[in-house]
């Protein structure tokens, strides 16, 4: 009936890897509204995480605790999408430094934000009652994290000629990371297993339709996937992983055992 | 000055008179509302004066909370728990929410954001010389909490007493989250002094590099407070800057003594005839080359909001341009 702790692990990660990563905007947004709105998404995706990695920790029990799981572990136990991970810019190699660009923001929460909305509304209905409980708390936020978004991509795309242009570079760098959402792995099934979980399968249809109605209005245009499929849920991440973790890791790794 | 406009001879005296003795009542109720202790509200009449010195003073604010949000930020991806993480970003966020509504309370006052931001952006404008100091170790971010942000109450609850009502009323918001970070910042701060040596140390680190700091945020000795005088006199300030860092000074001792730090001053002792803490002498030159733009972070600090300002054009582009398109898009459905 329970959810399997890896797939808890799947979902903390994800929350927990694209909360570090929206949280890099504070005090750098575009206009102080964004900035309070960027520093709200991210903190959001902070307290999913702690609530889904405190589930794992007591299913797990002995010594695990949320920061055991969200720092001890390396980049190859995490099991986030690879596209939450990716830095606010174009596609450059791991230690390439650029300018953070709005508009690879924008689309990634917009992606990711319509999948979420329809996995917690899934889950919301799991017979893990932990699970679902979580899952109810979080559809909320995802369905502000997908009308922020949105509306933004909206802006983007209709809106001048240069954030048309970001847009659109941003969903042909970003949308064939969204091919993992419909892969298999051995935690997901075996969350489907114990009925516990969601057929990501099943839900493909539905975000075709929100994010095809999105971009369609924002004139923008579904680039063709083939290719490369990213595995990071398999722990087989891309080279950005190690840095974001670097840095997020670092000071509690030097303190091991202190209490913050 | 009541009655001088009545007495310019002029070909259109009877209209400048008129106007004057308009002027003037304003000006006598102006004064009695204040002799009252009453609200000046944005659309009452007031001295020019009392408009730039308010406009000067709530948009410095303002800046002093956006500016802030950078040291305190630049801790947020290293945060060492998770629990941390979010009370940083919330805090962080609470901050750039304190910036907005001065910001609004400044536009009452019939300046925009842009031109504000146009002055912070030129150098023109100033904000919290505390701000250009780096955060260097994860304590500072406790220590901005317990001292810098205790700081900062000491200095705004007599705001929410303020002449100028929109501004007492956002103060009131403010200040209830600060001494609600303030609290925070001290609770992190007992949990890392109960732990290990190297937390200690880095807490008693973050205390010495910031504890002159904040003394000197109260501003310059009474004496020489050019702004001070007139600031009273229209309820803007309260209470003197001696007077706020005498009171900051009296109730941090006792807080540090619970935490288990050592404040770094040792002319610091109580004074029983005063019925206060002495304390040693203030750094004023340091203080004023950091409030000239010469301090350890002023030129980051400053660049970097420059930066994120100008990053974002095509952002704000993209939202006034789309706007336009929707409206004109419902004016062609209409017609």
């Amino acid at each position: 009936m329970n959810a399997p702790v890896d797939y808890l692990l799947h979902l903390a990660d994800n929350a927990v890897v694209l909360g570090q990563r929206n949280a890099e905007w504070c005090g750098h947004g575009p206009i102080l509204e964004e900035d309070i709105a960027m520093g709200n998404v991210s903190l959001d995706y902070i307290g999913q995480a702690r609530l889904l990695y405190q589930l794992a920790a007591t299913r797990l029990g002995g010594d695990a605790t949320e920061d055991k799981l969200a720092y001890f572990r390396d980049e190859t136990q995490f099991r986030n999408y690879t596209l939450l991970e990716l830095p606010h810019n174009g596609p450059l190699v791991g230690y390439a430094v650029s300018d953070r660009d709005y508009a690879t923001t924008i689309v990634r929460n917009f992606l990711y934000g319509a999948l979420m909305v329809l996995v917690w509304e899934a889950l919301e209905k799991s017979p893990d009652a932990d699970l679902a409980a979580i899952a109810a708390k979080s559809l909320k936020e995802a369905r502000y994290h997908l009308h922020h978004a949105a509306d933004w991509v909206v802006r983007f795309g209709d809106g001048t000629e240069e954030s048309h242009k970001r847009a659109q570079a941003a969903v042909d760098h970003l949308f064939p990371y969204t091919e993992e959402f419909w892969t298999a792995s051995a935690a997901e099934d075996a969350a489907v297993a114990a009925g516990a979980g969601v057929d990501m399968g099943s839900l493909r249809a539905a975000w075709d339709a929100i994010v095809n109605e999105t971009l369609s209005e924002a004139t923008l245009v579904r680039p063709q996937v083939r290719g490369y499929i990213p595995e990071g849920k398999h722990g087989r991440h891309s080279e950005h992983l190690g840095y974001l973790l670097g840095e997020m890791q670092g000071l509690a790794r030097a303190h091991p055992g202190a209490t913050w | 000055m009541y009655t001088q406009a009545m007495d310019i001879p002029d070909e259109s005296g009877k209209k400048l008179a008129s106007v004057a003795t308009t002027v003037s009542d304003q000006e006598a109720a102006f004064e009695a509302r204040i002799d009252a202790d009453g609200r000046i509200e944005p659309q009452d009449w007031m001295p020019e004066a009392y408009r730039k010195t308010l406009v000067r003073q709530i948009s410095q604010h303002a800046h002093s909370e956006i500016v802030g949000m950078l040291p305190e930020g630049n801790w947020i991806s290293r945060a060492p728990s998770l629990k941390r993480k979010a009370i940083l970003i919330a805090k962080v966020q609470d901050e750039g929410g304190h910036g907005l509504y001065l910001y609004s309370a400044a536009e009452t006052l019939g300046t925009s954001r842009d031109q504000m931001l146009e002055g912070l952006h030129s150098g023109k404008a100033k904000y919290s010389s505390i701000f250009n100091y780096p955060t260097l170790n994860w304590a500072d971010v406790g220590v901005i909490g317990w001292l810098v942000d205790g700081a900062a109450i000491m200095n705004q609850i007599p705001l929410c007493r303020c002449s100028y009502g929109p501004y007492a009323r956002a103060m009131i918001r403010v200040c209830k989250e600060e001494s609600f970070h303030q609290r925070q910042g001290y609770e992190a701060l007992l949990v890392m002094m109960q732990g290990t040596e190297a937390q200690k140390a880095m807490v008693q680190d973050a205390v010495n590099r910031l504890w002159w700091k904040c003394l000197a945020m109260f501003g310059p000795p009474d004496a020489d407070s050019p702004h001070s005088a007139q600031g009273m006199r229209w309820g803007i300030k309260r209470i003197s800057n001696d007077e706020l860092r005498q009171k900051f000074i009296d109730a941090t001792v006792p807080q540090a003594k619970v935490l288990g730090v050592t404040l770094p001053d040792p002319d610091l002792k109580w004074n029983e005839e005063r019925q206060h803490y002495d304390y040693g002498q203030i750094d004023w030159q340091e203080f004023w080359n950091t409030v000239e733009g010469n301090g350890p972070c002023n030129k980051e600090r400053l660049a970097t909001r420059v930066k994120a300002h100008n990053d974002g054009q095509w952002v704000r582009d993209a939202a006034l341009a789309y706007t336009r398109k929707q409206q004109q898009r419902a004016q062609k459905e209409a017609a």
